[in-house]
């Protein structure tokens, strides 16, 4: 249905435009650029420069948000030079030197998201109105990531992107102004291919409940082409209203469909909740046309699988990052996370964390916070030592490129956080796309 | 809410309360609240309820659907944006008129049934926009992601008279484009009519008959008087008022959500209403304002805000301070909300406008007193 | 067939969730004339119980995890099993089954606390302030488990016993199509029973029929010198407990969350209207009908003609049943209609 969208050519045939607006009398207040290289919430000569840190307090999201949240304030620290320096002392390149911003201190100020696209531009607005702040980040849910970004654009203040796994956040919906290191629905079926191939074999009947919005669409799409393209078969594919609870109705037909694979397209609760229920209704314990029968969970974390509890032993799927990683910036991390906070930090952690520093160092990198020139310093920067290997921040769709972790449920958990054994880290080659096959458009780097 | 209802005392309320709404930015600054977004939240929410309020305040009939018109408002509004122009006036126009046959449509099946069984059938009609428009109806909502401009929309009126700028042009009324403050002030003009309106139609003719159908249909129908195209019409002018206000939200922020029609915004605008004073005309402006507040400023606060306000303590002390504060703002600030339900309806349950009478009342008898007059004070509703 | 077959499981089990809530909040309309939008947490507060039972069960010994150095990592080991071994890992395995023991009193307790407390002073008050009172009271209870608790959702499975599944079919002569978890089917019998004995208490003792004399007719009652308020009091424990057992079983299939309460509030308050105000057996009937109907709508065969009908079926028959049945299946006329 997108397809339209997609053609870059209708470009410069259909025209938009408000160039009205720009004559008229509109009072100087909200009128930007007035001076030159003046811009939007300019932390001029003062002695500190805000961050806005949005992320979910209220509803389903709320202990991931709260994770969220403990990953920015001590990226807050570590740039304000407290505390252990975290990853600063792994990163490469590194132009931060552990003194603030360009010489400023960071301050910063939070706001709740509720996980709704109106609440968290709400509070995004409040962030840049009232409190000035030069950029914000947050996540969990792509529908309000999405939002948030369209509203950075809008708004000329970066969005660093938390957890959002649609295909559409770098994709169709992607923006100058917004940037994800997060990886998407894409890399993790690129990731989960030869993963499956390796453990299910080339002969399966896929069966595959999706959520009935946005991102579970993109994801059910990504997962089938690359299981279809090891050769497996779809069964089915039925979509789940959001929020479901009991999917008891949706399961049973899976059981005498003759798949041998359930993919379960879903994501905090929906997914502790079909999971819980699929394995009650005996699916692991199943044997059809011969082969033990699996389930799959495309996107892992760590929330979902505490939700889930002992159901999600030995079961499949992909991670943007996991505590357990043996490399130095990864240990570094848990190090500085785990003596601050008692426990090991969430994926959604680690990718807030990252992306504060990244977002921090392009303008100590740029010299200046002016977004267009800290844009630019983002667009193709390629780093080391943050813990998923090299990356590159494309500059085509502001996609982080790096490896994919492919996880499954630990059989043997060591301890109460030993849920997720790495299977395989996929590297980057394995996951890299070609930025156009979304469609969308970045937009200007002034506004 | 004037001790007597007389046309005079009507003008210098209006006057008031017109004054009031245009000074916000500067009387809300002491609180935090002066920023042109959530001024711009007070104004259309205060639509919203007042609006709601003359369905529910005068003729009784709870909605809990009334969230869909307002989405299907800021539906219309933004593909007005995308089809036709950046002009906020027809899409304002356009968004009243859709959500007004829409509440049309449902009002007329709805208010076959009066009580709480009215109540589920528009809360019933409401869950079906919201779940079809967040999963099949996606190819006119674009379902979670929400509904946004895109550069490549025709915007028909516009690429008339227009050349394409770089990026996505921002709404405007007539070239002032309707963000941040100008934002605001067209909310609260249209805010200020709103409150107009629902004045003149509590005070005339028609707004007594709604009064009537609800202190006692029964009645009404023994007179002969057949009430529902009254109730109807009241319905649709509510509807209207909720789809003004979901255009408003698209003018001064172009993207559309499904959620917006979710149970929950119904709810919450119910919750507004009973919070300031069903019946009453300040009474919902009053709720919205309060909710809005602590939707936005009490969630934003966080250890290191608090430990900030209260570094005047002794170390010890304020870690105490802190973190008991810290369960009733930040990620607490449900609880707060919860708390201050709860203790307003079991100490005012007028809400709070009633609460101002009894001050209000208060004072008067006092004065009375001393003054030693004979008549006594009369308290309007 | 055997599609159509799990299908109805489903809708029954489904049903008997919905119907338990309904029951209580029937049963509290019908009394005391209050619109309790603070069922759903009874609901989730019974959830609850599950979860602490299970705590408390699981207090363990930690064992630290030497290898990690950076943060408290263990291996818990429950005391119970520590001590008792075996029959340790057996109790603990119980922990949902235990937890109903505990659940009625506490259920009881809290029942009578809320409405000594606080709905008692709103029998007299306009619907929409008992709306805004238990709403607001709902909001309270669900942020204290929160600040708890915790927002995600904490497993609480099934003892092992009955984590398999019963082949259905073998038993009707069906053929192996046939085959239904356990837990499910022994909250669909639990559902059952409950309802029952609800029924019975109300239809075959005094109490009972002092009660159900009161929701007809409540000032004729009182008339007769009988003091229906206190009985009213007992009756709105009872359907806290309801609530209660109804979340307490549901544990294995719903890990619970503070927020499901409130999933569950909407639809409770639809099939209690669908049933028919003040009717206990419309509010059972409503429930299992649109459990039913919401299992059968969401069958692919069903979907593909109609797509989308899963998400609205609920409402959809609400709007067809309220519009043929003005006061829905079996609602008396006068009661909550203005």
């Amino acid at each position: 249905m997108d397809e339209i969208k997609k053609g870059v050519s209708r470009r410069g045939v259909l025209k938009g435009g408000t160039a009205l607006a720009a004559g008229l009398a509109a009072p100087t207040f909200f009128m930007r650029n007035v001076f030159g290289a003046d811009f939007r919430n300019n932390p001029g000569d003062g002695g500190t420069v805000t961050f806005g840190f949005n992320v979910p307090q209220t509803g389903a999201y709320a202990d991931e948000g709260a994770d969220e949240l403990r990953a920015y304030q001590l990226a807050v620290k570590h740039i304000n030079g407290e505390g252990d320096g975290g990853l600063l002392n792994t990163m490469q390149p590194l132009a931060l030197k552990g003194d603030g911003v360009l010489g400023k201190k960071v301050v910063y100020v939070t706001g709740d998201t509720q996980t709704k696209s109106d609440a968290a531009r709400a509070s995004a607005k409040r962030m840049i109105e009232k409190d000035g702040v030069i950029m914000y980040s947050g996540g969990s849910s792509s529908g309000v990531a999405i939002a948030q970004q369209s509203l950075a654009q809008e708004m000329g203040i970066v969005f660093m992107n938390g957890l959002t796994h649609s295909n559409d956040t770098t994709g169709k919906d992607k923006r100058r102004y917004g940037f994800r290191h997060f990886f998407n629905a894409y890399m993790s079926g690129a990731a989960l291919g030869p993963v499956l191939e390796s453990e299910m074999g080339k002969e399966r009947r896929a069966y595959h409940l999706t959520a009935d919005y946005t991102w579970g669409w993109t994801q059910e799409e990504s997962i089938k082409n690359t299981t279809e393209g090891l050769g497996w078969q779809t069964a089915n594919a039925v979509k789940t209203p959001l929020g479901a609870g009991d999917f008891s109705q949706y399961i049973t037909p899976v059981l005498n469909s003759g798949a041998d694979v359930l993919i379960l397209n879903h994501y905090g609760k929906d997914m502790i909740n079909s999971l819980t229920q699929a394995v009650q209704f005996g699916l692991r314990d199943k044997q059809v046309n011969g082969k033990d029968f699996q389930i799959v969970v495309p996107l892992y974390s760590r929330l979902m699988a505490q939700g889930a509890g002992e159901n999600i032993k030995g079961i499949f799927g992909t991670t943007n990052w996991n505590w357990s990683l043996q490399d130095a910036g990864s240990q570094a991390f848990v190090k500085s996370f785990g003596q601050e906070y008692g426990f090991p930090p969430s994926q959604a952690a680690h990718t807030c964390y990252v992306q504060t520093l990244l977002y921090a160092n392009a303008c100590q990198m740029a010299g200046t916070f002016y977004p267009p020139e800290v844009i630019k310093a983002l667009e193709g920067f390629e780093f080391d030592g943050m813990g998923n290997g090299k990356t590159l921040y494309r500059a085509e769709d502001h996609q982080c490129f790096k490896d994919v972790l492919v996880v499954k449920g630990n059989d043997n958990p060591t301890s109460q956080f030993d849920l997720l054994e790495v299977v395989q880290e996929v590297p980057r080659s394995q996951v890299e796309y070609d930025a156009s096959i979304f469609g969308g458009e970045l937009g200007p780097y002034e506004v | 809410m004037m001790s007597k209802i007389t046309p005079q005392n009507d003008n210098v309320m209006m006057g008031l309360f017109a004054l009031a709404i245009l000074t916000m930015p500067i009387w809300l600054m002491p609180i935090g609240a002066s920023y042109p977004d959530l001024m711009q939240k007070f104004a259309i929410f205060g639509i919203f309820a007042i609006g709601f309020n003359i369905l529910f305040g005068l003729t009784g009939y709870l909605s809990f659907g009334h969230a869909a018109f307002l989405g299907v408002g800021s539906y219309t509004a933004v593909w007005s944006f995308k089809l036709l122009s950046m002009n906020v006036v027809p899409a304002v126009i356009f968004a009243v008129l859709v959500a007004g046959a829409f509440s049309f449509l449902i009002g007329f099946i709805s208010l076959r049934r009066s009580g709480i069984y009215f109540s589920i059938l528009t809360l019933a009609f409401a869950q079906m926009s919201y779940n079809l428009a967040y999963s099949v109806l996606t190819p006119i909502t674009n379902g979670e992601t929400g509904l946004q401009l895109a550069k490549s929309d025709p915007r028909i009126v516009d690429a008339m008279f227009v050349e394409v700028g770089a990026g996505i042009p921002s709404t405007n009324f007539f070239g002032i484009a309707m963000s941040g403050y100008s934002g605001f002030y067209f909310c609260a003009v249209l805010l200020i009519i709103g409150f107009y309106l629902s004045l003149r139609i509590t005070r005339s003719p028609f707004g007594m008959m709604l009064k009537a159908i609800k202190s006692n249909q029964n009645r009404m129908s023994y007179t002969g008087l057949n009430t529902r195209p009254y109730a109807l019409t009241a319905f649709v002018i509510s509807g209207m008022y909720a789809g003004l206000a979901g255009s408003l939200l698209a003018v001064t922020d172009p993207l559309a959500g499904a959620e917006r029609m979710q149970w929950t915004a119904s709810g919450e605008v119910v919750l507004m209403t009973i919070l300031g004073g069903v019946g009453t005309l300040l009474g919902p402006m009053l709720g919205a304002v309060i909710i809005k507040y602590f939707e936005n400023i009490f969630s934003a606060f966080n250890e290191s805000t608090l430990n900030n306000i209260f570094a005047f303590l002794p170390d010890g002390l304020q870690d105490v301070v802190v973190s008991v504060v810290g369960l009733f703002v930040g990620e607490g600030w449900h609880l707060t909300l919860g708390l201050l339900f709860m203790v307003i309806v079991i100490y005012l349950p007028g809400g709070l406008v009633e609460g101002a009478q009894r001050i209000r009342a208060y004072v008067l008898k006092k004065r009375e007193k001393k003054s030693a007059t004979s008549h006594q004070p009369q308290i309007a509703e | 067939m055997d599609t159509l077959a799990l299908q109805l499981l489903n809708g029954l089990d489904k049903g008997g969730a919905y119907a338990l809530i309904a029951l209580g909040l029937t049963l509290i309309f019908g009394t005391l004339g209050v619109v309790n939008f603070a069922h759903g947490a009874l609901f989730m507060l019974g959830a609850f119980c599950a979860v602490t039972v299970q705590k408390l069960l699981t207090i363990s010994v930690k064992v630290k995890d030497e290898s990690i150095t950076f943060f408290e990592a263990y291996k818990e080991v429950p005391y119970l099993e520590t001590w008792f071994g075996e029959t340790g890992t057996i109790i603990i395995d119980y922990s949902v089954p235990i937890s109903i023991l505990l659940a009625i009193p506490i259920m009881l307790i809290i029942g009578l606390v809320m409405e000594r407390g606080l709905i008692q002073r709103f029998y007299k008050r306009t619907h929409a302030e008992q709306i805004l009172v238990t709403f607001g009271l709902a909001i309270v209870i669900q942020e204290l488990v929160k600040a708890n608790f915790g927002a995600n959702p904490i497993p609480t499975p099934a003892p092992d016993v009955v984590a398999g599944s019963a082949n259905i079919g073998a038993w009707l002569g069906l053929g192996n199509t046939v085959v239904y978890p356990w837990w499910r089917l022994i909250y669909l019998a639990f559902a059952a029973v409950v309802i029952a004995g609800v029924f019975s208490f109300l239809q075959f003792t005094t109490f009972g029929m002092v009660v159900r004399a009161g929701m007809q007719d409540r000032e004729t009652v009182g008339l007769l010198g009988i003091d229906i308020q206190r009985r009213f009091s007992i009756v709105f424990g009872l359907a806290a407990v309801v609530a209660g057992l109804a979340g307490v079983m549901y544990t294995p299939i719903l890990p619970p969350d503070y927020h499901m309460g409130m999933d569950f509030l909407v639809l409770s308050f639809v099939v209690v209207v669908v049933g028919g105000m003040g009717s206990l057996g419309g509010a059972v009937a409503a429930g299992f009908l649109l459990g039913i109907l919401q299992s059968f709508a969401s069958m692919n065969e069903v979907k593909s003609i109609l797509p989308g009908i899963d998400q609205i079926i609920i409402y959809l028959v609400a709007v067809v049943i309220l519009l043929v049945r003005p006061r829905g299946l079996l609602g008396r006329k006068g009661v909550m209609e203005n």
